[in-house]
């Protein structure tokens, strides 16, 4: 999957992931996709659900030998 | 659109129990939920500065000695062990990169969860404004924290 910008959570446990994701996503423009690359499993079931509370699109995870590869694009702004 | 809430009493004092409370903090900041951490009794440890307070009573004097402030050094609720608990936990923290309390604090605040301290706590323990780190956005009591908690969709207290 092609994403417009990418952080790396290798090695980070929650919920540091989310956090750095909420930040990212608050200074990228709407429409744009980011791309979380993360070695916690939980991100897997911790994405979709900050998704959904926080209005953003989950797109989906590519998982490959404990890496997990999330795809979220934004779809409105966080205060 | 009004922002939900999300409010939790910090009542403990241990490096676990405010971990947890600060990773829920933190986790629902970053959900984009208002989010006020009320702190209390053994938990007013954490927001302390690293310094003995004057007390206005032996009681509260020897109460100073033994009730030591710091978030950087908050001892366990389990094999706390004189302290060897709590040294092997922020090695085992550190090396997980999970964030220690310091910097846990410090993230809390950039991410804009709000601070109270607890007055009955630190009228009766003799602390005064000047005991406590800055950031703490007020000081309040317990129908600040109820009036606050109706609104809350959730309310925790560690």
């Amino acid at each position: 999957m092609k994403a417009d910008l990418k952080i790396d959570c290798f090695g980070l446990l929650c919920p540091m992931p989310i956090i750095k994701t909420s930040q990212k996503i608050k200074e990228m423009q709407i429409g744009q996709v980011l791309e979380v690359v993360a070695s916690d499993e939980g991100i897997k079931s911790d994405m979709p659900a900050w998704c959904k509370t926080t209005g953003q699109e989950f797109l989906g995870v590519e998982e490959k030998e404990g890496e997990y590869r999330v795809y979220v694009k934004k779809m409105k702004g966080l205060t | 659109m009004q922002r939900e809430k999300f409010n939790i009493v910090v009542y403990s004092g241990d490096l676990d129990k405010v971990l947890a409370a600060f990773i829920l903090a933190t986790t629902a900041a970053s959900m984009n939920m208002e989010v006020n951490m009320f702190f209390t009794f053994w938990g007013l440890n954490v927001l302390r500065k690293k310094k003995l307070t004057s007390g206005k009573n032996i009681l509260q004097k020897m109460m100073s000695l033994l009730n030591r402030g710091g978030a950087d050094r908050l001892p366990l609720s389990k094999f706390n062990m004189l302290g060897m608990g709590p040294a092997m936990m922020k090695i085992l923290m550190k090396q997980s990169k999970v964030p220690a309390i310091p910097e846990m604090i410090k993230m809390a605040k950039e991410l804009g969860v709000k601070f109270t301290a607890c007055t009955t706590t630190l009228n009766f323990m003799g602390f005064t404004r000047e005991d406590f780190i800055d950031g703490i956005d007020s000081f309040a009591g317990a129908a600040t924290f109820l009036a606050e908690a109706r609104e809350c969709k959730v309310s925790y207290f560690i």
